[in-house]
């Protein structure tokens, strides 16, 4: 039974656009139709506002999950900070340990996930609608998103499955079904499974279409327009060339690509600041006054909220809940200790690289202003910009701004970042498939061969239901999973007092001086 | 007290000679352990997929038994078999801090390595990992040629 499902789900996308493209004309055309159809009832349901408000209900969540763990735990983020660089330096590492998976890999490979198109053109979207004051709400989110991932890393690795081979497995499917029957409560397997099925569907949309149709766009930029499904292909097999044949070779080079590619593109950042040192205090200006009056942007103080709020949320995955599957391998006895790490990640990812970017977008007067109102000039929606661009575009003009070969070196990196994230996502996604399906060969592959063939499909289709859909299955995990944590908290801060205790009292021992 | 001497072995042949000029010295100090040391390259801060990080606990094993059948284990034996006494280590880490570092907490009086001829790019640019721990070894060490 599980088999024909399986074969069914295979299927599915191959026999769906041929039908399309006879009726629809081009292929990109039919794609993107049955797709935002597909998907449409789905994605208003996550992004329904509040009844009387224009707020949606979804951003509240992560907003309200966040604070509560923040509380909760009593500022980890703010307590717990000294003691997690020292834990990801190695400080409490036992040399006994050395070979396995250190407290630095396992959050630069969770980094490798996050860190991507969500810094670069999750962030101009958000400027581009919600306006500089976005950046405000979006370093905010990004601080109390710390104490989520705090939560959720912790229980990852409390709870992950240690098989009789030594290798490991997960995540939130894990400690939801563990952690609720530990605590004697119903429904944790029932959480699972939800967990399990949004995962996928946060893996084929965030994790991939909308990685694969950004890297089209940046491709498209440079060498002129033409059909989005070629990208797919070429990203399909070199993907498929990694996940289920096997060649390290192209993972090896990108794993020691994009950590570069990462420092550079901070580093380029943090030049174009210098360079514009005397902007920097009127670009904070900007963020102060256009967070508390929305500097006339679409929805206002509330426009430029949610979009804050949601692309930091999209960044840096805070409460999603594929964290806690990266983080999982970790070598390490004390939970804890790898929910200390994590807690840097939306630090990182959010707080810096986010910002970095937000700074350069609106230092370069990209967006235009009425000189007269001090107020963002709109075009529908969106903030008018010099040379109409949005998205990713925006982020290289503003970059290019600065220098004029910069949105080379970004289209590479935009691939690279591409590629990157949707090889984690294809894991997390991975992980989630196996769980609902069982562990095997046959399964796994099926998986991946379906992740390969949404390459496809994100690269033909068009930004919008892309993006709306990416959002809402990636939304839907943290539903789902935040739920589990408010539970599970409980748990987490038992762990987090023993091991404090233990740390004071020099129990736990420090190797490194 | 029993004098103790720490082999660097790679695997080459040069390891050979490190084992060759050890014995020497021992059948001259006479009351002396050899230690033969194996380490596996690795750094904490290197860059590893998902998936890599899922498996890396059965890497580890599996790249420390092939180390002890290939390597160390077949040295020792030799050793034993020509009367001397003998045991040997597998380790992951930086090849020089390793070696420096075990025969200080093994009490070692001195390190043997052997020159292993790499003349790559990298060794020059950043040096060899023999020259490394003649540079900073806390214990007396002879590098054969």
């Amino acid at each position: 039974m599980k088999k024909s499902i399986l074969n069914g789900l295979a299927l599915l996308p191959f026999t769906a656009v041929p039908a399309f493209a006879q009726e629809g004309g081009s292929i990109d055309q039919a794609v993107n139709e049955a797709f935002a159809a597909a998907t449409g009832p789905f994605v208003n349901f996550i992004f329904a506002p509040i009844p009387g408000t224009s707020f949606p209900w979804i951003v509240m969540w992560l907003v309200i999950a966040a604070s509560v763990f923040t509380l909760y735990f009593g500022f980890i983020q703010i307590r717990g900070f000294r003691h997690s660089i020292q834990l990801v330096k190695g400080d409490y590492s036992d040399p006994e340990d050395a070979g396995e998976v250190s407290h630095f890999q396992a959050l630069a490979t969770a980094l490798s996930g996050t860190v991507g198109l969500g810094n670069i053109a999750g962030v101009a979207v958000a400027v581009g609608i919600g306006g500089p004051g976005a950046t405000f709400w979006m370093i905010l989110a990004g601080l109390l998103g710390m104490a989520s991932k705090f939560t959720e890393c912790t229980l990852g690795v409390k709870y992950r499955n240690e098989y009789a081979d030594g290798s490991v497995s997960g995540g939130p499917m894990y400690y939801l079904s563990k952690g609720f029957r530990e605590r004697g409560l119903p429904g944790g397997k029932v959480l699972a499974f939800l967990f399990s099925v949004f995962c996928i569907l946060g893996a084929l949309g965030g994790g991939n279409m909308f990685q694969a149709n950004q890297a089209h766009a940046q491709i498209a930029g440079i060498v002129g327009d033409f059909p989005g499904w070629i990208t797919g292909i070429i990203f399909a097999v070199i993907v498929f060339a990694v996940i289920v044949g096997g060649i390290k070779s192209i993972a090896n080079v990108t794993e020691k690509v994009v950590p570069f590619m990462g420092i550079l593109y901070v580093v380029t950042a943090l030049v174009i600041l210098i360079m514009n040192f005397d902007k920097i205090g009127w670009a904070f200006g900007q963020i102060f006054e256009g967070a508390f009056t929305g500097l006339g942007v679409a929805g206002g103080i509330v426009g430029a909220l949610i979009q804050g709020f949601k692309r930091a949320a999209f960044s840096n995955e805070a409460g999603v809940g594929s964290a806690a599957i990266a983080h999982s391998a970790v070598k390490t006895k004390e939970p804890i200790t790898e929910g200390l790490v994590s807690l840097l990640e939306p630090l990182i990812d959010t707080v810096v690289i986010c910002t970095m970017t937000a700074l350069v977008i609106t230092i370069s007067g990209l967006l235009i202003m009425d000189p007269a109102t001090g107020n963002f000039v709109l075009d529908g929606s969106t903030i008018k910009t010099v040379g109409d661009v949005s998205g990713v575009s925006l982020t290289s003009a503003a970059f290019a701004q600065g220098f004029s070969w910069f949105p080379y070196i970004l289209a590479i990196a935009v691939i690279l970042f591409a590629f990157s994230t949707m090889i984690s996502w294809s894991y997390y996604g991975l992980k989630a498939w196996t769980y609902l399906f069982g562990e095997g060969k046959t399964t796994e592959v099926i998986f991946k061969v379906i992740f390969c063939v949404f390459i496809v499909i994100g690269a033909a289709a068009s930004l919008g239901p892309v993006i709306d859909f990416s959002d809402a299955a990636i939304f839907a995990m943290a539903v789902v999973n935040i739920t589990g944590l408010y539970f599970l908290m409980p748990i987490v801060r038992k762990e987090l007092g023993s091991y404090m205790e233990r740390l004071k009292s020099g129990e736990i021992r420090r190797f490194k001086h | 007290m029993t004098a103790k001497i720490l082999i660097g072995l790679d695997g080459s042949e040069a390891g050979d000679r490190a084992v060759a000029f050890a014995k020497q010295l021992a059948s001259l100090i006479g009351d002396c352990e050899l230690i033969a040391l194996f380490v596996i390259e690795w750094s904490p801060y290197s860059f590893q997929t998902a998936e890599e990080n899922a498996e890396r606990h059965k890497r580890r094993e599996a790249e420390i038994a092939a180390a002890k059948d290939r390597v160390i284990n077949p040295a020792i034996n030799a050793l034993k078999a020509e009367g001397f006494a003998a045991r040997g280590m597998v380790k992951h880490g930086h090849v020089a801090d390793l070696l420096n570092s075990t025969a200080v907490s093994e009490g070692a009086s001195q390190i043997v390595v052997a020159r292993s001829g790499d003349r790559g790019l990298a060794s020059r640019v950043f040096g060899t990992s023999t020259a490394h721990l003649a540079m900073t070894s806390e214990v007396p060490v002879t590098i054969v040629g």
